[in-house]
């Protein structure tokens, strides 16, 4: 069947702001959808409230609405646009919640608008744990045993069925939230009650642990003439028991023969059709018991994934475009294969390498955090690699995290002299544990163990690793083995010594690593590899295992005979991405990535894209001309420099990732283009920037540099509390904190940092009530241009990819925003930069202090793109590659009418036991924006966006700083009269009811029951104002935020957030928010 | 140890034996099959074959008693980028190099099998070498240069059985194994010519409920006709159809007076016996990928295929129609007789290795014996 002429408008659900579960793949998922329909020529309409994402430029859509994700928001944009279907599949599962509702609230019908991808009933019968079983019974597919409770009485009826252990899942929760592994009475008991409170149809399953199975899931496609293919098969490497986002994981998968393998494969076909899931992809988890082979599925996500993104990356095979066609009709047989062009998509991939993805942890930004791992996601992002063989792909990957890892370093012995010595039996036991509960250094624990002569049976009885990954393993350490033996002894000349070079090499190993486990250095390593020509050669993924000539130049380095990269002589640039997803670093780099690489191409550049994240839009073979899917380290990234020899590298948009190899690539001689490295450091380097600032006669918060201990003490009495410490050689804001005594700065300096002349601290006056600004500025060497200015809702001292903001600036004077213009200007001109640049000021009492700068593309790049319509990192790309400002036509600020406000969103809930107050360190993991013509609507917006539910009526909890208790009359007041109650603790009560403000007063949580968190509980109360000051009153009410947050009643913690909150509150109040999509507020080429 | 693969057009790769030690000459082709190898290891259609898997990491789960489509291995030489020496799967009872060293089986590892493929997909399959006795390239590329071509030759003589046998075992089933189908009363008598058959097209007959009686490949049509057979199937095997003279006039005999089904070297004889001719593609199809269009259904399956020759369409004149086609170059996949009960696929439905999505065929024999036995072949 072609394409379906009966529909013309299709809305797109995008998923909303970046949380754990769901990351940027729905990103590239939704920009494929996008494009692929435009392409059929149908009119797409776009929601999405996350401004970070390609998919919400307004090239993408036809109409671009960046407003909260919600049924009633969708509901008014089905009203507005009457559109003749919703595709709900491509966004998550927000998306598909968010289209359940709309469907269930009867607005589909009542607007005659059809769900294409996946029916109503499908997705029901899919996510629904007791349909889904039924299902499974209908067509004689196990499951595991298992039941539905929604309270804690039905849940004991169950378990007592089930036994222990028992996995509890929460129903329709992203990334498994509020589930875990309860191994006896008590854990259960906590589980059930978190879980049932988690979901939000307050139902969990309970189910019988698989724990110690093998884990597989499979990629499954389906066209409207019911013809079904799989794509990919990926096998986990971590057994059942760790959720499969934070497992380790290898496509295709290992160790199934094809007997067992075409089980899976006859199910999967078996369930999609059962399910009905009429058009598009699917994901099937499986278990598989590896004493008998026993099958069990686990689930089925009748969408569009985590994982598809990851088998499209791994195959080739784009699966989100395939699935944006199918729902509109196509046929698999319809549709050609993009990469061997002469070949159609109704076939299944066959690969002829191997791909790990490793996932990324963020645990050091949760210290109270449990960093054991479970059926609960908590990796932040993932990286992606590709080789010859698991050894390879394996190595690669490890390096591809970014975490200063090279390899298989050691985590037990400190020099590679002690990796033959015996262990200790505390050691033993160290390394026991390690390998018994699931953790991110389980990896490398594993090698440790194999050093340590554990056989691989124990290694695979304590960890339920499967012996096949375990013997690869041991296969790389063995080889280590031999590479020490020539230790201090290196022989280039002897021919078996370059054979175990290019050996090692084939095995994965890094040049770093090589130099560590020999005592030379890196170059040493690099040098004499290429003296004997041991050098990397690129292979193509085809989809084919080269069965067809692969027309996509979408390439991975191994160490082979053939080399395919066939580099061309155009002109052209190589784009460095940002690698894994991070908290602080994210999809607003890869926004960066893929506008340079667009901007590029139109140029007439050949654009090369290097990255090594499989969510990502830049790791789509379609966004550059040539893709390499390689780690982000200095050898990886030279070798493709080596083989392109490109025009320039661009290393100002992947965030820190490719700016930390800058230098080291321009001694290498690769031509960097914009901003120099040198410029770069002048900014980076603490001293050399101080002298910047002395220079252009800039003002910076009095500030030192402690080289030990004792120096900090002395600095900060100099300057004076409270003062900003941090270690100077961490991003992010890593372990940076402010200290407003001598006491907490002596444990700061005691426990949270080592100072020495090499890793000194650094001690900042801490600004406290300054108002922080952010400003993107694009900048030529001669001209510079303001993107955008935005003022920071939260005050100074949070981290400020954790404040909201506000573009144009809300409350600052006309003559502060120009002299902060003025600055930026001077700023630019002084470094010479080309390209993008941000800074971050902070204004007090009508003085400006310049807090960082940092000449690179920054997070806030899309956001400003979005509200101002004019697309920085794409005329930031041109400038790099040697246009001036001038020749493009640009200047000025661009200052709408309308208000942008952007919001974080944080992953608290995630992770039990950590408290929700913001600080310098950055947490969020992702952004909504919101916009509108007032700064109360938009700000409304902006925390719909971010789920916060905002009330409007009820009763107010407050609890307030005695600093505070002045500024918080004038929002209580404006409530009071919206016909709000007030709570609150006795000393805020008091002040409230002293200046005529009625107020009930409510027990502090160590003043006995009931008590604010009671009261928060059982639902009492609408929304809570808590600040705090001092570790005592943080510590004594962190349980007023916990339990906000698990019970979702919107919070805030700082005094601004809490007048933006009220003008929010209040603008919802006089009227219904309305919806516009971009094309409405500016005009789009 | 060394070893070195050289082929007839002077390319040759050096890498590590593997399996036995020795030197064979074969045909060079190459299988994109990720799982599957022991399969592919003891199907009697790569006679005369070296084969090369694409994927890279061959061995992973070892040897096990039950996947084997015959007796022995019948290809000439294995070719992967690494060999496993420790599998791991409950049902592994050995790894692959032992394996390949007790049959005999002159392989190499640890080559640049992607190289390998594109050579081969680009300038076609051919003969080749592999050695590990003799690693000078020069020596060996004189060597496959005057080893024997498989074009024209006859190599079903040398899989086929000695003598007729019956055949009664079921499909695998997880935890059971092959079905014992003994006791249960057969439903259809079949006679199954054996050109190198797989064992899993006998399973899946047997389990439909056929009585099978396998004969040696030169058995006259007169005496299959003698056991009064309800069907006649023809199997799979190596090589070239064309010289199978013998073959095609007895299926010339057969047709119309038996239903017959074929499966690829079946499907390629039973082209020619109904006057079509086949030919040599340029390096075949051997995977379980394949996308194959069933004209009738309007649907495409995910096949397992393994063929060299292909049968001409524009060679086949109104007595036969085209079936099913090759999405991927529009090759013939199936054909059936307009007026007569027999009809052939060049692909494999009995998968193994391979997707489970054409079994609907061995049905569709099933219902044409059933057909002719009620006398309504053309209802």
């Amino acid at each position: 069947m072609p394409r379906r002429n009966d529909i013309k408008k299709i809305l797109i659900i995008g998923a909303g702001p970046i949380v754990i579960g769901q990351a940027c793949e729905f990103d590239y998922s939704g920009t494929q959808a996008c494009k692929a329909l435009k392409e059929e020529g149908y009119e797409v309409v776009l929601l999405n409230s996350n401004p970070a994402t390609i998919m919400t430029d307004p090239d993408f859509a036809d109409r671009t609405y960046i407003e909260p994700v919600t049924p009633d928001v969708l509901t008014q944009i089905i009203i507005k646009e009457r559109p003749d279907a919703v595709l709900p599949t491509l966004g998550g599962q927000t998306a598909l919640n968010t289209a359940v509702s709309v469907a269930e609230m009867g607005v589909l019908e009542k607007y005659n608008v059809e769900l294409i991808g996946a029916k109503l009933g499908p997705i029901k019968k899919a996510e629904d744990r007791t349909l889904f079983k039924q299902a499974m019974q209908n067509i004689g597919i196990a499951v595991p045993s298992s039941g539905l409770a929604h309270n804690y009485k039905e849940s004991v009826d169950i378990i007592e069925k089930i036994g222990f252990p028992a996995i509890i899942r929460p129903s329709f929760t992203l990334g498994g939230t509020g589930g875990g592994i309860a191994y006896n009475r008590e854990e259960f008991e906590r589980m059930a009650l978190v879980g049932i409170d988690a979901s939000p149809t307050n139902e969990i399953l309970i189910e019988e642990s698989v724990i110690g199975w093998k884990e597989y899931e499979l990629e499954v496609m389906r066209d409207t003439a019911d013809n079904v293919v799989i794509i990919c098969s990926i096998e986990n490497i971590d057994a059942m028991g760790v959720h499969t986002g934070d497992s380790i994981t290898v496509a295709p998968a290992q160790t199934l023969t094809d007997k067992e393998y075409q089980l899976l494969r006859d199910a999967s076909l078996k369930i999609i059709r059962e399910i009905g899931v009429e058009t598009g992809g699917s994901n099937i988890q499986f278990g598989i018991n590896p004493k008998d082979g026993r099958m069990v599925v686990i689930e089925m996500n009748p969408r569009v994934s985590r994982s598809s993104a990851l088998a499209s990356k791994a195959t080739g095979f784009p699966i989100a475009k395939i699935a944006a066609k199918l729902s509109v009709g196509y046929r698999l047989d319809e549709i050609q294969n993009d990469i061997t062009r002469e070949t159609l998509a109704s076939f299944e991939p066959t690969i002829d390498y191997v791909v790990t993805k490793v996932p990324r942890f963020t645990f050091e930004k949760f210290p109270q955090s449990d960093s054991t791992l479970t059926t609960q996601m908590k990796s932040v992002g993932e990286a992606m690699a590709i080789g010859r063989t698991f050894k390879e792909s394996l190595q690669k990957a490890l390096r591809s995290l970014e975490i200063d890892s090279y390899g298989f370093e050691s985590r037990i012995f400190k020099n590679p002299a002690d990796y033959v010595r015996q262990i200790t039996s505390r050691e033993e036991e160290e390394l026991c544990t390690q390998l018994q509960v699931p953790s991110w250094e389980r990896m490398w624990y594993l090698a440790d163990a194999i050093r340590a002569g554990f056989s691989i049976d124990k290694i695979y009885q304590l960890s339920g690793i499967d012996p096949w990954f375990l013997s690869n393993i041991a296969q790389i350490v063995e080889i280590e083995s031999v590479l020490l033996t020539h230790r201090d002894k290196l022989n280039a000349d002897d021919s078996s010594f370059v054979e175990l070079l290019l050996e090692a090499k084939q095995y994965g190993f890094s040049d770093r690593r090589l130099a560590f486990l020999w005592g030379i250095t890196e170059n040493d390593v690099r040098e004499m590899r290429h003296k004997l020509k041991v050098l990397p050669v690129y292979k193509r993924v085809d989809t084919c295992g080269a069965e067809f000539e692969a027309f996509t130049p979408y390439f991975y380095s191994t160490y082979e005979t053939e080399c395919e990269a066939e580099p061309t002589d155009k002109r052209k640039i190589i784009i460095l991405g940002g690698g894994p997803n991070r908290i602080g670093q994210g999809i607003e780099f890869d926004y960066c990535c893929v506008h340079g690489a667009f901007s590029l191409a139109a140029d007439g550049f050949e654009t090369i894209m290097v990255n090594c994240n499989p969510e990502t839009v830049s790791t789509d073979y379609d966004t550059s001309d040539r893709l390499y899917f390689e780690p982000l380290t200095f050898e990886d990234v030279l070798a493709i420099v080596e083989i392109e020899k490109p025009e320039g590298v661009i290393v100002q948009y992947g965030g820190q990732t490719p700016l930390k190899l800058a230098v080291a690539l321009e001694k290498a001689g690769v031509p960097i283009i914009g901003t120099s490295p040198d410029a770069i450091d002048r900014a980076e380097d603490r001293e050399r920037f101080q002298a910047l600032l002395n220079k252009l006669n800039l003002l910076q918060p009095n500030n030192g540099i402690a080289r030990a201990y004792d120096e900090a003490e002395v600095i900060a009495e100099r300057i004076g509390y409270p003062v900003v410490v941090r270690p100077s050689y961490v991003l992010g804001g890593r372990a940076m904190e402010i200290v407003y005594d001598v006491d907490r700065l002596r444990d700061y300096m005691k426990y949270a940092v080592d100072a020495s002349p090499e890793h000194p601290v650094l001690v900042d006056k801490f600004l406290q009530n300054a108002i922080e600004v952010d400003v993107d500025a694009l900048a030529d060497g001669k001209d510079v241009v303001i993107g955008g200015i935005m003022q920071h809702i939260e005050e100074a001292g949070i981290h400020s990819g954790d404040s909201a903001c506000t573009l144009p600036p809300f409350s600052l004077p006309d003559d502060i925003i120009e002299e902060i213009r003025r600055q930026t200007i001077e700023l630019a001109l002084e470094l010479k930069v080309i390209g993008l640049m941000n800074i971050q000021f902070a204004v007090k009492a009508g003085d400006i202090y310049l807090l960082e700068v940092n000449p690179r593309a920054s997070r806030t790049v899309p956001f400003v793109s979005k509200a101002t319509g004019r697309p920085l990192a794409q005329l930031a790309a041109k400038v790099m590659a040697g246009q001036s400002l001038k020749e493009l036509g640009i200047s000025g600020d661009i200052i709408p009418e309308y208000i942008s406000v952007k919001e974080a969103v944080f992953p608290f809930v995630k992770f039990p036991g950590v408290d929700t107050l913001l600080g310098p360190e950055m947490k969020s993991t992702g952004e909504v924006m919101g916009i509108d013509y007032d700064f109360g609507n938009a700000y409304a917006k902006s925390q719909l966006g971010a789920g916060v539910k905002l009330p409007s009526q009820g009763k107010i909890f407050i609890s307030v700083k005695d600093t505070d208790k002045a500024l918080i009359l004038e929002p209580i007041t404006k409530l009071i009269e919206a016909g709000f109650s007030i709570v609150a603790t006795s000393g805020t009560a008091e002040y409230l009811n002293q200046n005529g403000i009625e107020a009930e007063k409510i027990n502090k949580v160590k003043e006995g029951r009931p008590h604010c968190v009671d009261a928060i509980k059982s639902g009492d109360v609408c929304l809570v104002f808590n600040t705090t000051m001092g570790a005592q009153s943080i510590s004594d009410s962190y349980s007023i935020r916990r339990s906000a947050i698990i019970y979702e009643i919107a919070y805030f913690t700082t005094m601004e957030g809490i007048k933006a909150g009220t003008d929010g509150i209040l603008a919802m109040l006089r009227e219904d928010l309305d919806v516009k999509p971009l094309q409405e507020y500016y005009p789009v080429d | 140890m060394k070893a070195v693969l050289a082929l007839a057009d002077g390319k040759y790769f050096i890498g590590k034996a593997l399996g036995a030690i020795g030197e064979v000459t074969g045909e060079v082709v190459f299988n994109t099959s990720m799982t599957g190898y022991q399969e592919i290891l003891t199907d009697p259609s790569y006679h005369g074959e070296i084969v090369t898997m694409t994927y890279p990491q061959i061995g992973n789960y070892g040897i096990n008693p039950e996947d084997v489509e015959s007796g022995q291995p019948f290809l000439s030489g294995f070719v992967v980028k690494e060999s496993c020496p420790f599998p791991s799967n409950f049902r592994s009872e050995k790894s692959l190099d032992t394996y390949l060293k007790e049959n005999n089986i002159v392989s190499i590892e640890g080559i640049d099998t992607r190289a390998l493929v594109r050579h081969i997909r680009t300038v076609g399959a051919q003969t080749g070498i592999i050695s590990s006795i003799d690693i000078d390239p020069d020596s060996l590329i004189a060597k496959a240069e005057k080893a024997p071509s498989i074009v024209g030759r006859d190599l079903v003589k040398e899989v086929t059985c000695d003598k007729p046998y019956q055949s009664t075992e079921g499909v695998w089933e997880l935890g059971e194994g092959y079905a014992d189908c003994c006791e249960r009363p057969p439903l259809y008598k079949v006679v199954a010519y054996d050109f190198g058959i797989k064992r899993n097209i006998l399973r899946n007959l047997t389990t439909l409920g056929c009585d099978i009686t396998v004969v040696p490949a030169t058995t006259p049509a007169e005496e299959v006709l003698k056991m009064e057979p309800d069907g006649v199937f023809l199997s799979n095997g190596p090589g070239d159809p064309e010289p199978l003279h013998y073959a095609q006039e007895n299926i010339r005999y057969l047709l119309g007076k038996v239903p017959v089904f074929g499966i690829c070297l079946g499907h390629q004889l039973l082209s020619i016996a109904s006057g079509g001719s086949t030919y040599k593609l340029k390096f075949g199809h051997r995977g379980g990928n394949q996308p194959v269009l069933d004209y009738k259904r309007q649907q495409v399956e995910i096949t397992a295929q393994n063929h060299g020759f292909a049968v001409d369409e524009k060679s086949l004149d109104d007595k036969v129609k085209v079936t099913h086609i090759n999405l991927n170059d529009n090759t013939v996949e199936g054909i059936q007789h307009l007026s007569l009960p027999a009809f052939s696929v060049q692909y494999h439905p009995e998968s193994s290795p391979g997707p489970h999505d054409s079994h609907y065929l061995f049905e569709r024999f099933i219902e044409m014996m059933e057909n002719h036995k009620r006398g309504t072949d053309h209802a």
